[in-house]
């Protein structure tokens, strides 16, 4: 198929940037995203342009490297997939795309539909860890018993990929459903349960120091998850915190 | 403490916390109106003592109007927040696809009742409290009127279309704030599987009392 | 200069002990005046950065991407194995080294992978402690699953994530070091070379991916956990920036690079769909307890299958050709994953394929769902049930198993596995071959160490399923914080490494004229051009078999790629932004020497072993055929080219295991 693709240029952080139209020929339905991508940036670099910057790694749906805001959605139409999982059969013949980067205060724009995302890895300074020394000589592995359930739901919560698509797709810009994942994932373990109360307060503060915006239960994340992670994990950090705090 | 307040967690816990008790507010304001429809003389008494029991007057009144400031000045400061979290705006952006209208503009549906209140203030209140605390007259009677004035004044209110067809749609916007209102609430206190449980009995409210409030407004436009 | 693998004396169960109990300690004091540069921050890099900032180490650590917590680790689906013999089935220490040594075809290390078997029960331990979710049972314990064709059942999981939550494990204990300031973390940062101070890693240059800039990071010593090289046949299962710079600059420098030929090519993955294809998405081999592999009988219906004019389930049983369980009648579906492979694409190749390019198999579940189905209809007490409903009732016996694969597979393939038979073709998937290390971890260059995949230790020719995950955790966490205490017990005199040194000087000056001559050839072929022929020379040619005469021609033919990507590769943009085809030439230059010396290292093994079948030597029924000659590393020394590189061999000793020809008939 034949389409236009609407794309946020930015050359770098410092610089303005614009849409840039451009135009890609015989694109198979069965390719992912990222490989009309390449097909275009191979195009850019045959003419002798710079081709357009994106984050990718695995393409997989693991990493939570690829971060692109597709027709006014975070990792585009389809569910539960991120940019790499996206295929070019959800798309069709004549279409116009538009592809820009993650729009966050906290999210800076590096270059083109690159963004800085260290403001989550800062949030996890704060507090996204246990605090067990590696030394191997910590108890047996079941020496606590876990019940499934509490397990399961820890699970849950822990598969959050850190891509940054909760906080694109909130009106608010809020990081509460990747902020809540975490907290939720230590507070539903025992091992988490001893720093529940001081992790949960540093990390909302490093979460509000860092710019993101407040949530207003929208649930636009959760809908946009590529994990499906559930909006109850912000209600459990609010509790969390509403209990580190009385 | 102070901690929690200045946060943006606690914020939000602090409207829902306001939000839950207007609603509650609501509720029982909806019970009394609906009462004109039913006994002009009993909505006249409750009315008399809602106007001159001095616990409600001087401790539930107050708390409430302060409720109802915070709620509106929270919901401006977070909004302004929130603004700031994304300076450059998408060129396209879907919010349909992930997220009811409601639940998007809050603030606007929010404004508009807002403008409401400051109409139903002039409308009621500040004539209420010019009578009994400026005039000093707390009788609840009106010269050349039999009984308690409450219920003349209602229904002389409604006689003006404009003024009926005002309130008609500030309560479509209030119910379409509710709609998201209710369920978010409890989801901001934390209390998740509320949210789900409650999400039919949300919807039943955002609806039942909004018209209600019209089906008031409307019966004494035609019944007077 | 001869290999010494400094493995301790003593009988095998008591060496890693009395090791830790003799070796040289650093006191905490003189510890925060000793830097340690980690470059990678995988399962091996993540943990050797959080445990040594613990023990107090100033550790600078090194990754491309943007946070540490994306390694390709992250990718890991199955498993990891430890010896905790919680199921009481037997399983033991020794019986998971045993495993080991005989899964890599007896080419791997005793000691080294008798201690990996020791701490491979600590990093359970430890990984529950910090948070790591791992499936539980109805009691609250921990479960179990078996993997790969073992005889027990030792593999703890996450999901289908376990690489993941491993990996966040990790990267939460960085997180920790971090904020108390013991680990300097360089995200978008890729290590370009090694320097070396008098014989000794003292430091490295690194490019700001973001900005451009060259910077220069001094420390007492370097460790390499910057992953495997099967990038080097362009598609594979790695991520897209996996690279082998980290580690061939290191061998460029004086570390020698062991087994390059071993590579694992895993028989589950998604096949390609055409040549646009960047990457190739693997699916756990647990679909091979359940489904049975099958091409068509006759090339006529291959041809029809290809083109859509027939669908698979229109062939009778007797039209199909299950060809392992004709093969190998023993094992069927579940021989080894290099059997698996090979008997695929010697299918394909002779013209059996099912897929629009020909090159995939299917995996047919119709036969489970049979089988569930009825055993399900029996549970409920179900009399007469209708054929539909069997299939409905085994369908949600295999949806429970392998839902979320079979839902991945849809999103890729756009076709639905329940309704028509998967269809699956093997890519490369792990590489055993590494940079070579002694029992320390240290490379042939004092104070530079490999980890984690990057070197060549505990996997022999093949590594077993689930056991990556373990290998790189022991390292990190277990292994390397003792080991490199040892040797920077001499350093603690030493002072502050300064980077301003003749050594840093020439290191930075060749890593920026190589950038310089990148931007200013205006050439004609972008660096995936290269990439790509590379990968095809190399998937031909150094692929699943391999033969002396293509090997030969391999070389000559990557020589020649080599010598025309020097001349007219076009990387466009400047030095001085984020530039990833800039990042991507000096990675793909790399490959395109890496890429040669593993086709000299596989014609050198005139041998079948493993991950490296060579078709001179083969049984007469066509299995892999060990030769006892060819029982010992091999360690290339550089010399320049890759093809003057030289063999160093460490003879490979079995005492406490007796070497077995394998059989899978």
């Amino acid at each position: 198929m034949n389409l236009t693709l609407k794309i946020w240029r930015q050359k770098d952080a410092r610089s303005k940037g614009q849409m840039v139209d451009y135009k890609v020929t015989e694109i198979s339905e069965h390719m992912s995203f990222l490989e009309m991508m390449d097909v275009l940036n191979e195009q850019l670099i045959n003419k002798g342009e710079e081709p357009v910057s994106f984050d990718h790694d695995c393409r997989e749906g693991i990493c939570g490297s690829c971060s692109m805001f597709i027709n006014g959605e975070a990792h585009g139409p389809d569910r539960r997939v991120t940019t790499c999982q996206l295929h070019m059969r959800m798309f069709h013949d004549g279409e116009t795309i538009t592809i820009e980067p993650w729009r966050a205060t906290a999210f800076p724009v590096i270059k083109d539909l690159i963004v800085d995302r260290s403001a989550f890895d800062r949030i996890q300074h704060a507090g996204g860890y246990i605090s067990v020394n590696t030394s191997g000589n910590t108890q047996d592995a079941n020496a606590i018993p876990i019940s499934k359930q509490a397990a399961d739901t820890a699970m849950d919560a822990a598969t959050c990929i850190g891509c940054g698509a909760c906080v694109a797709s909130c009106k608010n810009s809020s990081a509460m459903l990747f902020v809540g994942a975490k907290v939720s994932q230590y507070a539903l373990l025992p091992q988490g349960q001893v720093e529940a109360a001081t992790r949960v307060k540093n990390m909302v503060a490093q979460m509000d120091l860092e710019g993101f915006g407040n949530c207003t239960n929208t649930g636009a994340c959760e809908v946009e998850c590529p994990k499906g992670i559930s909006l109850d994990v912000i209600a459990r950090m609010n509790r969390e915190l509403m209990k580190a705090s009385v | 403490m102070s901690g929690f307040l200045k946060s943006s967690i606690g914020r939000k816990v602090a409207m829902s916390l306001s939000a839950l008790f207007l609603m509650v507010f609501l509720l029982q304001h909806f019970f009394i109106n609906s009462l004109s429809v039913f006994s002009p003389e009993l909505f006249n008494e409750v009315s008399h003592f809602m106007g001159t029991n001095p616990l409600v007057q001087f401790a539930l009144q107050p708390v409430l109007i302060f409720g109802v400031v915070f709620h509106f000045i929270m919901g401006f400061i977070l909004e302004i927040k929130n603004n700031k979290a994304r300076q450059v705006s998408y060129a396209k952006n879907n919010g349909g696809a992930n997220s009811s209208w409601m639940s998007r503009n809050m603030i606007w549906t929010g404004g508009a009742i807002l403008l409401f209140i400051i109409l139903h203030f002039i409308d009621f209140w500040i004539p209420e409290i010019n009578t009994k605390y400026i005039l000093g007259d707390m009788s609840g009677t009106k010269e050349g009127l039999e009984g308690l004035r409450y219920y003349e004044e209602l229904t002389h209110k409604f006689e003006n279309p404009l003024r009926v067809g005002v309130y008609a749609i500030a309560f479509v916007f209030l119910g379409l704030h509710l709609a998201h209102g209710f369920t978010s609430a409890f989801q901001s206190v934390g209390a998740a599987s509320l949210r789900k449980k409650l999400a039919n009995v949300g919807k039943a409210y955002s609806i039942i009392i909004p018209l209600g409030f019209i089906i008031i407004a409307l019966f004494h436009h035609f019944n007077h | 200069m001869t290999l010494n693998s400094k493995i301790p004396q003593g009988p095998l169960k008591d060496k890693w002990t009395d090791y830790k109990n003799k070796i040289n300690l650093v006191n905490p004091a003189n510890k925060r005046h000793i830097d340690v540069i980690v470059v990678g921050t995988g399962l091996a890099g993540g943990s050797a950065s959080a445990t040594l900032a613990e023990l107090g180490y100033n550790v600078k650590t090194f990754c491309y991407q943007d946070s540490p917590r994306r390694a390709h680790s992250i990718a890991a689906q199955g498993g990891i194995n430890a010896a905790k013999n919680y199921q009481g089935d037997g399983d033991s220490t020794y019986r998971l080294f045993y495993d080991t040594v005989k899964g890599g075809d007896y080419r791997s290390r005793e000691a080294n992978v008798y201690r990996l078997a020791e701490v491979s029960a600590n990093i359970i331990d430890q990984c529950v402690a910090q948070g790591v979710p791992f499936a539980r049972d109805y009691g609250g314990l921990l479960d179990n699953r078996s993997f790969g064709g073992v005889l027990v059942s030792r593999t703890f999981y996450a999901k289908g994530q376990t690489g993941q939550q491993l990996l966040l494990g990790a990267y939460s204990a960085m997180n920790r070091q971090i904020a108390r300031g013991k680990i300097e973390m360089f995200n978008r940062h890729e290590m370009l070379d090694l320097v070396v101070v008098d014989g000794k890693a003292r430091g490295i240059i690194a490019r700001n991916l973001v900005t451009g800039e060259i910077e220069r990071h001094a420390a007492h010593a370097v460790v390499i956990a910057s992953g495997g090289y099967g990038n080097v046949y362009f598609l594979s299962t790695n991520a897209m920036g996996s690279n082998a710079t980290a580690a061939w600059k290191v061998h460029k420098k004086g570390a020698y690079f062991a087994n390059p030929c071993f590579t694992q090519i895993h028989p589950t993955c998604i096949p390609r769909s055409g040549d646009y294809q960047s990457k190739l998405t693997l699916m756990s081999e647990s679909l091979r307890n359940d489904g049975r592999i099958w091409v068509p009988k006759s090339l006529e219906d291959a041809k029809a299958i290809r083109d859509r004019s027939k669908k698979p389930t229109e062939l009778t049983e007797d039209q199909r050709d299950y060809f392992l369980e004709r093969r190998y009648p023993a094992f069927g579906n579940l021989v080894p994953r290099d059997v698996a492979s090979r008997a695929a694409k010697e299918r394909c190749d002779a013209g059996f394929g099912v897929n629009a390019t020909g090159e995939a198999v299917f995996l047919d579940f119709a036969a489970s769902f049979e089988r569930y189905g009825q055993e399900q209809a029996k549970i409920h007490n179900l009399v007469n049930p209708t054929n539909e409903k069997i299939i409905e009732l085994g369908q949600k016996i295999v949806e429970a198993k392998y839902g979320n694969l079979f839902q991945m597979y849809e999103k890729i393939i756009d076709e639905n596995p329940y309704e028509t038979p998967m269809m699956i073709y093997p890519a490369v998937h792990y590489t055993m071959g590494g940079i070579w290390v002694d029992y320390n971890l240290m490379t042939t260059i004092p104070g530079c160490y490999a980890i984690g995949e990057a070197n060549f230790s505990d996997h022999g020719a093949n590594r077993l399923g689930a056991s990556a995950l373990m290998q790189g955790l022991a390292d990190g966490y277990f292994v390397l914080p003792y080991t490199i205490g040892d040797y920077l017990a001499d350093d603690i005199r030493t002072g502050k490494i300064s980077s301003e040194t003749p050594e840093f000087d020439e290191a930075e000056k060749s890593v920026k004229d190589r950038i310089d001559f990148f931007i200013n050839n205006k050439g004609t072929h972008s660096v995936d051009y290269y990439h790509k022929k590379l990968g095809k020379i190399m998937w031909d040619k150094c692929g699943m078999s391999r033969n002396e005469k293509e090997l030969k021609e391999a070389i000559e033919e990557i020589s020649a790629l080599r010598k025309d990507f020097w001349q007219n590769v076009s990387v466009p943009g400047s030095d001085k932004q984020f530039n990833e085809e800039l990042a991507k030439a000096g990675r793909v230059a790399d490959f395109l020497e890496l890429g040669e010396l593993f086709a000299k290292d596989a014609l050198e093994r005139e041998e079948s072993a493993g991950g490296h079948f060579r078709e001179e030597h083969q049984t007469a029924e066509g299995e892999a055929q060990r030769r006892p000659e060819f029982q010992y590393v091999s360690a290339w020394e550089y010399k320049g080219e890759p093809k003057e590189a030289l063999l160093h061999k460490e003879v490979l000793e079995y005492e406490n295991i007796e070497v077995k020809e394998r059989s899978y008939k």
